[in-house]
């Protein structure tokens, strides 16, 4: 990792643990993947040794927990002119672009990680496929990424973090929601099938189905890691289109 | 070296800088002039590859903007208007991480810091979160931020805006003390400023250059250049001293201000004062001061700014 990237990287992830907004998230985002797993998820009612009921609604989570970590990204900078020195220091743009999302990424991962308790529990009651959590884990975090890319992509068109949120969590919901009737049915009969299906195969949440069974195959990998590289590719290029209004 | 070439911008159907060019050269000190909306911050924001121009050439030290903007910015230390940063950090942090962007690490880091730090006298709030600074103070954490690299260019907006009088006539030190193998450019609309650091004066309005001059000559265009002020005692202008004096042999014609009398000299002369003197005398009129204009700034801004069609 080039040293810039390290140094926006260490300044934007500092910066989510010098307000408030770090404990508040992770302390949110604990209580609810609790909520859902043991509650909504009938974790114990199941009488299996999985985090399946955990995982599952990770989509729905992220739909509102990423946007309130991703706003910020580039909307604070420009409500306080700081936009206008970030800019003007001699950092590639992609640098930047990169460093705030790894920051974020990063942040999320520190989140993700601090469930443990559930890891530990399951373990504890029974006998698990930890290679499965693992894959979980992993799938869940890359799905974090993807929408964390495209909270970035949200954040760099406006000055208003409410804005910024309120668009992310539009898009995000129509990326998870791809592969279900309600969006499709809306397209049918008048795009062509190929479209349709590139869609369908859009869903974040025919996607990661397959991650939150264990299974983390090449091709969901794949399709994560270019949603983060696409929606990054177009924040950098709203940033240099907005920077001027 | 700075060259600008037909720099122009627009935002949609306004047009807020028209056709600038200029070249700077090392030692040249100069203070953007003109009224709010002239374009002043515009045109810095372009110089530091902040903004895209609509249209014209700018090349920083034989780097073209904005093909090579790093190397160019590389060389830039740049206080953007209202002198913003991370609140949420401390002056410590926020510059190491200048310093660390700027490319510096180890040992040579805390010295670009401290010497940043002692300059702008930022040591006792040195772990303060910013947010909590006074408005003095965050200024100068910008300026710091500025000059930590010791850029060859330093390109300040308002960088005296706010400040309490004590910290701008520092900050005035701190920019005559630069080195002459700089170039900085400040913009304010602080006239006695100019005149106090810059050597050279660009005045904008309605997004053109309107006058580039030095500060001195500058105050020659101005209509008071050479006229007389006088005060009297107790303050109260003696009628017939407006009279006679308005009649006497060179005179143009008489202004009475609030507290003075302003004569006027037609061109050429030049004896005038030695005539008034002995005017005064003979008629006994006491006077508490008297003194040749070198010239009134705001009087030249406003003739030159006013009335510039946008």
């Amino acid at each position: 990792m080039s040293r810039i990237l390290r140094t926006i990287l260490k300044r934007e992830l500092q910066s989510y643990f010098s307000t408030a907004i770090a404990y508040v998230f992770i302390l949110i985002f604990l209580v609810l993947s609790g909520l859902f797993t043991f509650y909504i998820g009938s974790f114990y009612e199941r009488q299996q040794a999985d985090l399946a009921p955990f995982f599952t609604f990770h989509p729905w989570l992220y739909l509102f927990l990423i946007p309130a970590i991703a706003m910020r990204i580039w909307s604070e900078e420009r409500k306080s002119g700081s936009i206008e020195l970030l800019l003007t220091l001699p950092i590639a743009r992609r640098h930047l672009v990169l460093g705030k999302f790894l920051a974020a990424w990063l942040f999320a991962g520190i989140a993700l990680l601090l469930t443990f308790p559930l890891w530990l529990t399951v373990n504890y009651l029974g006998d698990p496929d930890n290679g499965v959590i693992l894959a979980s884990y992993i799938g869940s975090w890359l799905m974090a990424g993807g929408f964390i890319a495209i909270g970035s992509c949200m954040s760099a068109l406006t000055k208003s973090q409410v804005i910024a949120f309120v668009l992310c969590s539009f898009v995000c919901l129509l990326f998870v929601m791809a592969g279900f009737p309600l969006v499709l049915n809306a397209f049918k009969g008048w795009v062509p099938l190929v479209v349709l299906d590139t869609l369908a195969s859009l869903s974040f949440l025919t996607h990661f189905a397959a991650v939150s069974k264990g299974v983390l195959s090449l091709q969901d990998f794949l399709f994560f890691v270019s949603v983060i590289l696409v929606w990054l590719g177009a924040s950098s290029i709203i940033l240099d289109i907005k920077k001027g209004g | 070296m700075i060259q600008v070439k037909h720099l122009s911008k627009a935002y949609g159907d306004l047009l807020v800088v028209k056709d600038l060019s200029f070249n700077l050269v090392p030692g040249e000190i100069l203070g953007f002039l003109g009224p709010n909306g002239a374009g002043k911050s515009t045109t810095m924001k372009m110089l530091t590859g902040f903004l895209t121009p609509t249209s014209g050439e700018i090349s920083i030290w034989g780097h073209r903007l904005p093909e090579e903007s790093l190397l160019a910015q590389s060389r830039i230390g740049y206080l953007p208007e209202g002198a913003p940063c991370y609140e949420e950090m401390t002056p410590a942090g926020f510059l190491a991480f200048i310093a660390e962007v700027r490319g510096y690490s180890g040992s040579d880091a805390t010295a670009a810091v401290d010497r940043a730090i002692d300059t702008m006298s930022l040591g006792s709030v040195l772990h303060q979160k910013i947010e909590t600074l006074s408005k003095g103070y965050k200024r100068r954490v910008g300026l710091a931020q500025a000059i930590l690299h010791e850029p060859e260019i330093l390109i300040l907006d308002e960088p005296t805006d706010g400040l309490d009088p004590n910290q701008k006539h520092q900050v005035r030190e701190m920019i005559k003390g630069l080195s002459k193998e700089k170039i900085v450019i400040i913009s304010t609309h602080i006239l006695e400023e100019v005149t106090a650091v810059c050597n050279r004066v660009m005045v904008l309005a309605a997004g053109r250059i309107v006058s580039d001059s030095t500060p001195a000559d500058l105050l020659a265009k101005s209509s008071f250049r050479d006229a007389i002020s006088l005060s009297f005692q107790g303050e109260q202008i003696p009628n017939e001293a407006v009279t006679l004096l308005g009649e006497l042999n060179g005179v143009k014609n008489v202004m009475v201000t609030a507290d003075s009398l302003v004569i006027f000299p037609s061109p050429g002369q030049v004896n005038l004062l030695a005539d008034i003197y002995e005017s005064a005398r003979a008629h006994g009129w006491q006077l508490s001061s008297i003194h040749v204009e070198k010239g009134r700034l705001d009087d030249v801004f406003r003739s030159l700014t006013e009335g510039v069609a946008a």
